[in-house]
């Protein structure tokens, strides 16, 4: 009754193409933005349930936000360019780690040359757009197999940045600036000379960084680039005889996906984890990235953030579960059994509904609009 | 002539230790050539084997039962919880999947490894549990010829022998039996292999049992040579880049793919690690896999994709 779009007439071309061309959506979405930006902040100011603590806030909405931002990136990678990666973990710990090194100031040697290239430390935000760029030339010089290799090749082709680069950033000392233990500490995140210090104020960090980086994705799948991908995706030798240069769609793809992933990555080391060590990026975490796109919905920027939440908090749902319920259990056996129903629901719902949580959502929003007659 | 039988040590323990990496490679190949199914769970069936097995002959063991009872009784139980595990994942996971696209199957695969690993370590324990089926001790060849001889684990080569007699059975089984024709047929097109009758959930159950007695007996090399433990299923990884070199459907390939990692990784890991930091057996191998596929996408003995409009 109340969601449909009778009576909203488009009288302009600009309204026929817009993201959310029905006004309930776009109600629904600031709505969103307005609890996410105005809402979560002040509950968490004021202490009130859920958001008492500020474990929901550091443990869960953070690693949330940035996670999806991952995934969006890697969606655009799988989801729209068909370009399966196993190796986004190793694309976040080169975001985190550039932007470490240019947060903290770059000095590079070059014996052979008699020079060395040196940078002073830049702010925050210049480093981490910078580890984001730097992430992108990686994924641009990984991608470059996929222009020969394709499926499920180059998926386990992307495993080897992703062991070459756990391998480069245990064993290559200069990267975390000689520390004995190999783990490194973020400096501090201060953005135009105001110190994120709070969770409230790195929670708001990580949501602008979102917001933002969710529009400019959004609009560039709907675009020219968007387009040149997705027929890429269904059918590679179809799309180059129509005219789309595999080259250049394909690297697109691969660079934009890293930069996001980049990015993703430093904001999970800077804000998130403030101290980490490559174990951080290992593959466990191209396997999470995996699943978040998959569970969600391949080529959905929605269903990138339903992935995210889905994947994120089942393991601490599954955690807590047990102790809510007062049944007693070893620490291990509650880590196996969530592997077990982890596994187990990956399964279920690949069976299901192989196209993820946003087909789910598009079913449920056409229902809801001929509700309550079936047709 | 020192240096000359040095290099040869670490070649032939090369060679042998990539055999050993093709044990659990030609699961994989079985599976994706029968049923077009990436199937990372085979580490995780490795490790289900091989618990199955050293916790059996634990058992049966402090029951005073002799030895060659209690490994034969032990072999049969593994067996058995490869084919219950091999008939859940067909009837659960892959039959309602039928003629998704490769990437679902291969997902749903890794959520199969999940299940595998934590149920595998819930009901046998997750400790380190030492087999001893085969010899493991050094062996020292062509004494008379080099200073020394040449150092061989009698393991390895216990490994080479298993490998080939393996390899060999699932070629015959693969060319010259009705179910092999059948398995072949439903790897090319799910649905046109059901249009002509053949009955696709048998064949899966096949597949998956082969797979399965495949990963006991790499279970059987690798739990001596490691102690059956969780880490057993970091094999998967070891063996992908074997696969990519050999052919995703190449039981030869996998073979060959093994030899040449195994040598690979070791020559390199003796004369080039000193000189770029140590520990590159770890990505090495990946690395020989990215260049092989850019002279050949489709691996040394893969076939090769024909594409349409």
């Amino acid at each position: 009754m109340l969601y449909r779009e009778a009576g909203q007439f488009k009288s302009t071309y600009a309204a026929d193409m817009a993201i959310f061309p029905i006004r309930q959506d776009r109600m629904a979405l600031w709505l969103l933005l307005a609890v996410a930006f105005l809402g979560v902040p002040l509950l968490a100011h004021f202490r009130i349930w859920p958001l008492g603590s500020d474990y929901f806030l550091r443990a869960i909405l953070i690693p949330f936000l940035i996670l999806s931002l991952a995934t969006v990136g890697l969606n655009i990678l799988m989801g729209y360019c068909g370009q399966i990666s196993l190796g986004s973990g190793a694309f976040m710990a080169i975001g985190a780690y550039s932007t470490y090194k240019f947060a903290t100031g770059v000095h590079l040697p070059l014996a052979w040359f008699g020079t060395a290239i040196s940078i002073d430390p830049l702010p925050v935000l210049p480093s981490i757009l910078l580890g984001g760029v730097m992430s992108a030339v990686v994924g641009i010089l990984f991608g470059i197999p996929s222009l020969r290799i394709k499926g499920l090749y180059l998926a386990v082709a992307t495993l080897a940045a992703q062991f070459f680069f756990d391998w480069v950033f245990i064993r290559v000392k200069w990267f975390t600036n000689y520390t004995p233990s190999g783990s490194v500490a973020a400096p501090e995140i201060t953005i135009f000379g105001y110190v994120f210090h709070t969770p409230i104020e790195r929670y708001l960090l990580c949501l602008a960084f979102v917001a933002v980086f969710a529009v400019i994705s959004k609009n560039l799948v709907r675009g020219n680039l968007g387009r040149q991908w997705m027929a890429i995706r269904d059918m590679d030798i179809a799309a180059e005889l129509m005219g789309i240069r595999p080259l250049y769609a394909k690297l697109t793809a691969f660079a934009i996906s890293s930069f996001i992933v980049g990015i993703a990555g430093a904001l999970f080391a800077f804000v998130y984890l403030g101290a980490w060590e490559p174990l951080a990026f290992n593959i466990d975490r191209s396997f999470q990235l995996l699943f978040m796109v998959i569970i969600g919905g391949l080529g959905s920027i929605l269903g990138s953030f339903l992935g995210a939440a889905f994947i994120l908090i089942l393991p601490i749902l599954l955690d807590q579960g047990p102790h809510a319920l007062g049944i007693p259990v070893t620490v291990e056996t509650v880590s196996l059994m969530v592997l077990v129903v982890t596994g187990a629901l990956i399964c279920y719902l690949l069976v299901v509904e192989p196209l993820g949580f946003a087909r789910l959502w598009s079913v449920a929003k056409e229902k809801l609009r001929l509700w309550p007659y079936p047709y | 002539m020192i240096l000359f039988g040095q290099v040869l040590e670490v070649l032939i323990g090369g060679l042998l230790s990539g055999v050993l990496y093709s044990l659990v490679a030609l699961g994989f190949v079985l599976i994706f050539k029968a049923s077009g199914v990436f199937n990372f769970a085979q580490g995780a069936m490795v490790l289900l084997a091989g618990l199955a097995l050293v916790r059996s002959l634990d058992f049966l063991a402090a029951r005073g039962i002799p030895v060659w009872a209690a490994v034969m009784l032990g072999l049969l139980f593994a067996a058995v919880i490869m084919a219950i595990t091999a008939w859940l994942v067909e009837r659960f996971v892959l039959g309602p999947l039928v003629n998704q696209d490769g990437l679902t199957l291969f997902m749903s695969t890794i959520g199969a490894t999940f299940v595998l690993e934590g149920a595998s370590q819930m009901i046998f324990g997750s400790d380190v549990y030492p087999l001893r089926l085969f010899p493991n001790d050094a062996w020292f060849l062509f004494e008379s010829v080099f200073p020394g001889g040449i150092l061989v684990n009698k393991l390895d080569v216990w490994g080479g022998l298993i490998a080939g007699a393996l390899v060999a059975g699932l070629a015959v089984f693969f060319q010259r039996t009705k179910t092999g024709r059948a398995l072949r047929a439903v790897a090319d097109d799910h649905a046109a292999a059901q249009s002509v009758g053949i009955p696709i959930s048998w064949i899966w159950f096949v597949v998956w049992l082969a797979a399965g007695l495949v990963a006991l007996v790499a279970a059987t090399v690798w739990g001596t040579k490691l102690g059956v433990q969780f880490s057993i299923t970091f094999l998967a990884l070891k063996a992908l880049p074997v696969l990519i070199i050999g052919g995703f459907t190449s039981v030869p390939g996998a073979i060959v793919g093994g030899l040449i990692v195994g040598a690979g990784e070791k020559l390199a890991e003796v004369y080039l690690g000193p000189h770029i930091g140590g520990g590159i057996e770890y990505w090495f191998a990946y690395v020989l896999a990215l260049a092989v596929l850019l002279v050949r996408p489709q691996g040394l003995f893969g076939e090769r994709l024909i594409e349409r409009i």
